[in-house]
């Protein structure tokens, strides 16, 4: 009985190892590339300082060795690594605070808009999919298919402008953004999933629409809907740029902007890693939940 | 619905064409400033008003276009064919390079889309001359939004090792580079023609999105994105309504492309 309940745990805990092994291969490598590309950037180690004429050959050299900016580039990986195993991201070189400080201080922003958005987001779009598939008629499907699709053709940016201009809350933008990706997938999982043979003997046996799409359809489009769930946490955080630069919310997406205008490579790769360790955690959750429901319909 | 395709297409046909005829039938070029007429309001002689600037907006309205719809397209083709070679060759060969091929797709498809293309674009210097600004902005495009593409051009490219198609070639004796070129390659048309037509109004919207957050096309060049900033100015709808001609240009473009591209092709 014991090995019967044992064996879907372990394969669980080897599943969940693989996907944290993996998620560490993908931070290395992706800290690597970034690594590497600030270290041969154009202007990488250089320093207003260095114009003074005043300074000798052996001053400026001694600056740039102050700075690592002959540093190989084996030897900045690893000084980035042993830094971040310490828990320091570094400083950023335009604000002239430590990362961890500046990620601390606009983090719960963005996790407030990305979160609020991607609440609205899935309940507007997973709700007026459910209405397109279950409604007889077709007109909620029509009108909600036309409004995804207008949505879907205007840049986040200018939804953020037109949001300024009617001076409405900007974190709603972030909704709008996921809501047309939202209702097109889920409405073709669903109507795909309603097209099954045991979809249409429920109904033959004469089972109402909310017992039919409960019961029968969300059970059977519920995995890739959870796939589609971790997908959007990526849309959500892309959209955080546009919004968070335009609308004036002081989160990580205006941090993002602010660091590639100002050319500040560490904080921008460092930024760039850790929206990316969230979407992987959120896919891998993702993943990992909608598991034993496939496994169960198999 | 097949004449709303034909109509798609043929709206698009007409606004390529009017772009690609800008030097013709734009009233002035789009750098001139009418230094007399800053910010004036539409009129017989600038249909759209001038900018700040005194730079006629039809003008730089056509222009503009034409950047986007040569670029993006430019762009579709680079990122498209990096898929056909990235995921051709994993799906053609299997093992270790497949899983290799897959794993750097998943990293990249990771990376929320803007905050790879900012990383990326900020790498490069930004003060550019405006024509190398577009070469940057639409090479990154192209160069990065090559790995949906490739998961799918990977799919295919395995279905089609393992169909009767492949194996017929091999009891001929077409084996190695002759099977791909003669055999796959020429089956992998439909997916890559399709991957092309639902990349263009991604990297169209990419680029205003870009663009408006000042890292994409470079002034004085104008381009969808780059007009599109004016809407910041704006304080009420009503106030300059004639601002929001590129956007309603943008948005019947890209929704024409999303027609012309099947459903099914979009949404799976």
């Amino acid at each position: 009985m014991g090995s019967v309940v044992g064996k879907p745990r372990r394969r669980l805990v080897r599943k969940l190892s693989g996907h944290v092994a993996r998620i560490l291969v993908v931070l290395l490598a992706g800290g690597f590339l970034g690594a590497t590309l600030v270290r041969l950037a154009p202007g990488y180690g250089t320093n207003p300082e260095e114009l003074d004429s005043r300074l000798s050959a052996a001053s400026i050299q001694a600056l740039r060795q102050a700075r690592g900016a002959n540093e190989g580039l084996a030897s900045f990986y690893a000084h980035y690594l042993e830094r971040l195993v310490r828990g320091g991201l570094g400083e950023s070189q335009t604000l002239n605070e430590p990362v961890r400080q500046l990620l601390a201080e606009r983090f719960p922003e963005t996790l407030q808009s990305v979160g609020l958005g991607l609440a609205l987001g899935w309940m507007a779009g997973l709700a007026l999919a459910m209405a397109a598939v279950m409604s007889r008629t077709g007109i909620a499907g029509v009108a909600a298919g036309l409004l995804a699709s207008i949505l879907l053709c205007v840049p986040a940016a200018v939804l953020a402008l037109l949001f300024v201009i009617v001076q409405a809350p900007g974190r709603l933008v972030i909704g709008l953004i996921v809501f047309p990706n939202i209702f097109h997938y889920a409405r073709n999982l669903l109507a795909r999933a309603a097209a099954m043979p045991h979809v249409l003997t429920a109904r033959a046996k004469g089972l109402g629409n909310a017992r039919v799409l409960l019961r029968h359809i969300l059970p059977v489009a519920a995995p890739q809907l959870l796939a589609l769930a971790g997908v959007s946490v990526s849309m959500a955080f892309a959209a955080a740029i546009p919004v968070e630069v335009l609308c004036d919310l002081p989160g990580i997406g205006q941090l993002a902007w602010k660091a590639a205008m100002g050319r500040d490579l560490p904080l921008l790769v460092n930024l760039t890693m850790i929206v990316t360790l969230i979407t992987l955690v959120a896919n891998t959750v993702a993943d990992l939940v909608a598991q034993p429901r496939q496994a169960g319909e198999a | 619905m097949k004449w709303v395709r034909r109509g798609a297409m043929a709206f698009l046909v007409a606004v390529f064409a009017a772009s690609m005829l800008a030097n013709f039938i734009a009233p002035a070029s789009y750098a001139y400033q009418f230094r007399e007429l800053p910010d004036a309001a539409p009129s017989s002689q600038h249909w759209l008003g001038t900018d700040d600037l005194g730079r006629d907006r039809l003008s730089r309205l056509l222009y503009g276009t034409r950047v986007s719809l040569l670029l993006a397209p430019a762009a579709a083709l680079v990122s498209c064919a990096l898929a056909a070679a990235i995921g051709g060759a994993a799906g053609f060969a299997g093992g270790w390079l497949e899983s290799a091929v897959m794993a750097a797709t998943d990293l990249v498809l990771s990376l929320p889309w803007l905050f790879l293309l900012i990383t990326v674009r900020a790498f490069l210097p930004l003060n550019v001359a405006p024509i190398a600004s577009v070469a940057i902005t639409f090479a990154l495009l192209g160069c990065l939004g090559w790995a949906a593409a490739a998961r799918v051009v990977c799919a295919d490219a395995r279905t089609l090792k393992n169909s009767e198609i492949a194996l017929l070639a091999r009891a001929t004796g077409s084996g190695g580079l002759r099977l791909l070129w003669r055999h796959m390659v020429p089956n992998l048309k439909p997916v890559l023609y399709a991957q092309f037509w639902i990349s263009i109004p991604v990297f169209i919207l990419t680029e205003a999105n870009l663009s408006i957050l000042g890292l994409g096309v470079a002034e004085p060049l104008p381009s969808w994105g780059g007009l599109l900033r004016e809407l910041e100015d704006l304080t009420s709808f009503s106030a300059q309504p004639w601002l929001f001609a590129p956007l309603i240009l943008l948005v019947l473009t890209v929704s024409c492309f999303h027609v012309v591209v099947r459903e099914e092709e979009m949404w799976g």
